[in-house]
């Protein structure tokens, strides 16, 4: 008699038991680094301990984990909407970018104006670059169906180029000599501090809240989750699919947008080819992770914040480089990845027939 | 000087056609890659440094492939056989390559005291120079003989692709696959031993891009910041601008050589374009082809039907 084995889908799995193989995975994971660690000639406990201290040790240390939190947090809230639509917008990059942009426009030009005034001005400019940026994709999949991964991820690259345009051309500082940079704004366009912190922090948990009444708790939150379960069942209700998507869409991009701005007018003061650097990417990480929901993004979101903190102190305390951080959250992530097939499938044994 | 011109824009094509093969591959196949700049990333790393230690291109080569493989069986365990999110996968091993590279690439400059140098005899060997014979035709002779070796590899490599895609039957099985694996699962094409012998290829030959640029394009020195440099994601969108074809990425990867290399051949003072623009042109491009094909709603040119989605056979 032969066995073999087959996969079977799985119904829906309790809470607890998603949690368990979290928790697995990330047990797994950590085991799969330590061996990592080990083989580099380490102690992987000492590692771990001290990426968790060198996270978690001192007031500054705790302000660089949550700055490094903060655009992470709103892009990844921001993709939540266009995922939860099915619509794989991989473009937050892009979006960060030109909420950066615009909200740069008005702290360079419009420094004259009051305080509240400009900022608030910086952060609907904000909105409205990212928004932009996320419409353009979206009008095309509603027109053409063309293929919206493929044109957020050049977008993306569009837009990076736009900062080095700004850079080096109409933007550039005067007053810098040598390498082309755009000024630093003025302390009138300086987002304030909250905490001795700048107030992005503020600002993500506020759209944890926003983002979560809105995708569970109105009627366009469920319109979106309608249109993400099949846009044929959404065009029978008599719901506007097109309008549906790019509303989304706009939502989506002046989420990550408003990520830009804080980044411009909280952190750097200035505005950069690094202004997103990879959040847009990491954030589609997170948001995929914590299953498109906004409070577990909140967690994971300090998980990662943690993780990339506490590995910039490898260098002096352990003389490894900081790309000890992206090879370990590479292997956690690949571990997540393959335990999450079983919240969704199950292996069964099967007597084979012939 | 457009002979110089063209001779650089082949030269900056070469990675990312290197890249564009290997992603086509995956794609064809209905899995679409987002990890080609980690696989780049490793490839370069792995191809230096058995350059490094053993000196011979044929192992240099051979390491970049083996470590290719490696990283896209990663990928292929957990979209094949876990059914994980394409995207999100990618893009893992991006951040991942990434970090590998980095992180053995700085032990390595630790290791050498300051910075790795390949030998003289190696960078001989990657050298440019004529073929006999044919590199004494005028102009031509420059223009197409005149290469490195690893030239001539991406362009062979491109055709082989072709050839395979579109004229035998396993290349014909794995198009199946791309475009319909419920279809080709029922006649008999086994899908998952497919849709990995393609991954696996592609990300083998996604690496040897990273090798040209960390042999070629770093001048036998390892530069750990920016020896892959979105070279990869270019490879992504150039599959776009090739219509998913191999052959058609040859033309298309000089073409984006091309506008790498504009800005060092215009005529400052004639023409004042922003350097910026030069390095955006390609993903302008690429977008308008996306929008273009996407609008005549042609099959040829567009991706396989079933790339992005994960085949799991109860579901079909």
């Amino acid at each position: 008699m032969k066995y073999k084995i087959q996969v079977v889908k799985k119904a829906e799995v309790s809470l607890s038991k998603n949690l368990l193989l979290s928790l697995l995975a990330i047990v797994s994971a950590l085991l799969a680094g330590g061996i990592f660690i080990l083989a580099i000639g380490h102690n992987p406990l000492n590692i771990y301990g001290s990426i968790v201290q060198g996270a978690w040790r001192s007031p500054i240390a705790i302000k660089g984990t949550i700055k490094i939190a903060i655009p992470l947090l709103i892009a990844s809230l921001g993709i939540t909407p266009a995922f939860q639509m099915k619509f794989w917008n991989i473009g937050a990059e892009g979006q960060i970018i030109m909420g950066g942009i615009f909200a740069t426009y008005f702290a360079l030009f419009f420094d004259h104006l009051p305080h509240g005034l400009l900022l608030l001005l910086m952060f609907i400019a904000g909105m409205l670059g990212g928004g932009l940026w996320g419409l353009i994709p979206a009008y095309f999949k509603t027109k053409f169906g063309t293929n919206e991964t493929l044109f957020t991820l050049m977008l993306n690259y569009i837009a990076l180029y736009l900062i080095k345009y700004f850079t080096e051309g109409p933007w550039r500082d005067p007053a810098s000599s040598g390498f082309p940079k755009i000024a630093s704004f003025a302390k009138n366009a300086r987002l304030d501090q909250v905490l001795g912190l700048h107030a992005g922090w503020v600002i993500g948990l506020l759209l944890v809240v926003l983002v979560f009444i809105y995708l569970n708790f109105t009627k366009r939150g469920y319109e979106i989750k309608v249109v993400g379960e099949s846009t044929n069942t959404a065009r029978y209700a008599g719901m506007n699919v097109k309008k549906i998507v790019m509303r989304t869409m706009f939502l989506s991009g002046a989420i990550c947008g408003i990520a830009g701005m804080t980044q411009v007018s909280g952190a750097a003061f200035t505005l950069g080819e690094g202004v997103a650097g990879g959040v847009g990417f990491t954030a589609i990480i997170v948001a995929w992770l914590a299953k498109l929901n906004p409070v577990i993004i909140l967690i994971v979101t300090v998980l990662f914040s943690m993780l990339e903190k506490g590995c910039s102190v490898m260098q002096s305390s352990f003389g490894l480089s900081t790309a000890v951080s992206s090879i370990l959250q590479g292997i956690i992530l690949f571990f997540i990845l393959a335990f999450d097939f079983f919240t969704r499938y199950r292996f069964v044994l099967r007597k084979s027939t012939n | 000087m457009i002979i110089n011109f063209l001779f650089a824009a082949i030269k900056a094509g070469t990675p990312l056609l290197f890249g564009t093969s290997g992603e086509i591959m995956s794609e064809k196949s209905g899995n679409i890659n987002l990890g080609v700049e980690g696989m780049m990333f490793m490839g370069a790393f792995m191809g230096f440094y058995a350059a490094y230690h053993t000196g011979s291109l044929a192992l240099a080569l051979l390491a970049a492939f083996a470590i290719g493989v490696f990283a896209a069986l990663i990928y292929a365990v957990l979209t094949v056989s876990f059914m994980a999110n394409q995207n999100v996968t990618g893009l893992t091993l991006t951040i991942f390559g990434t970090g590998v590279a980095k992180f053995f690439g700085e032990m390595m400059i630790s290791k050498s005291g300051g910075s790795p140098k390949l030998s003289e005899r190696f960078l001989a060997s990657i050298s440019e120079k004529p073929i006999p014979v044919l590199g004494d035709i005028p102009l031509l002779g420059k223009l197409l003989f005149s290469h490195n070796p690893l030239v001539y590899l991406s362009v062979i490599i491109a055709i082989i692709c072709t050839i395979y895609m579109l004229k035998t039957r396993h290349g014909l099985n794995m198009r199946a696959v791309g475009e319909n694996p419920g279809a080709a699962d029922a006649a008999g094409v086994n899908v998952t031993l497919v849709k990995y012998v393609h991954i696996l290829l592609g990300g083998g030959i996604c690496a040897l891009g990273g090798a040209y640029l960390s042999l070629i394009n770093g001048g036998g020195i390892w530069n750990n910041s920016s020896v892959v440099n979105g070279q990869g994601w270019i490879s992504v969108a150039l599959v776009i601008f090739a219509s998913w074809n191999p052959a058609k990425a040859i033309f298309g990867s000089l073409v984006f050589g091309a506008f790498s290399v504009l800005q060092f051949y215009v005529p400052k003072n004639i023409i004042v374009i922003p350097n910026a623009f030069y390095v955006m042109l390609p993903f302008i491009i690429t977008t308008l082809v996306l929008i273009i094909s996407s609008m005549r709603k042609s099959r040829e040119g567009s991706q396989p039907a079933g790339c992005g989605v994960n085949y799991f056979r109860e579901e079909r």
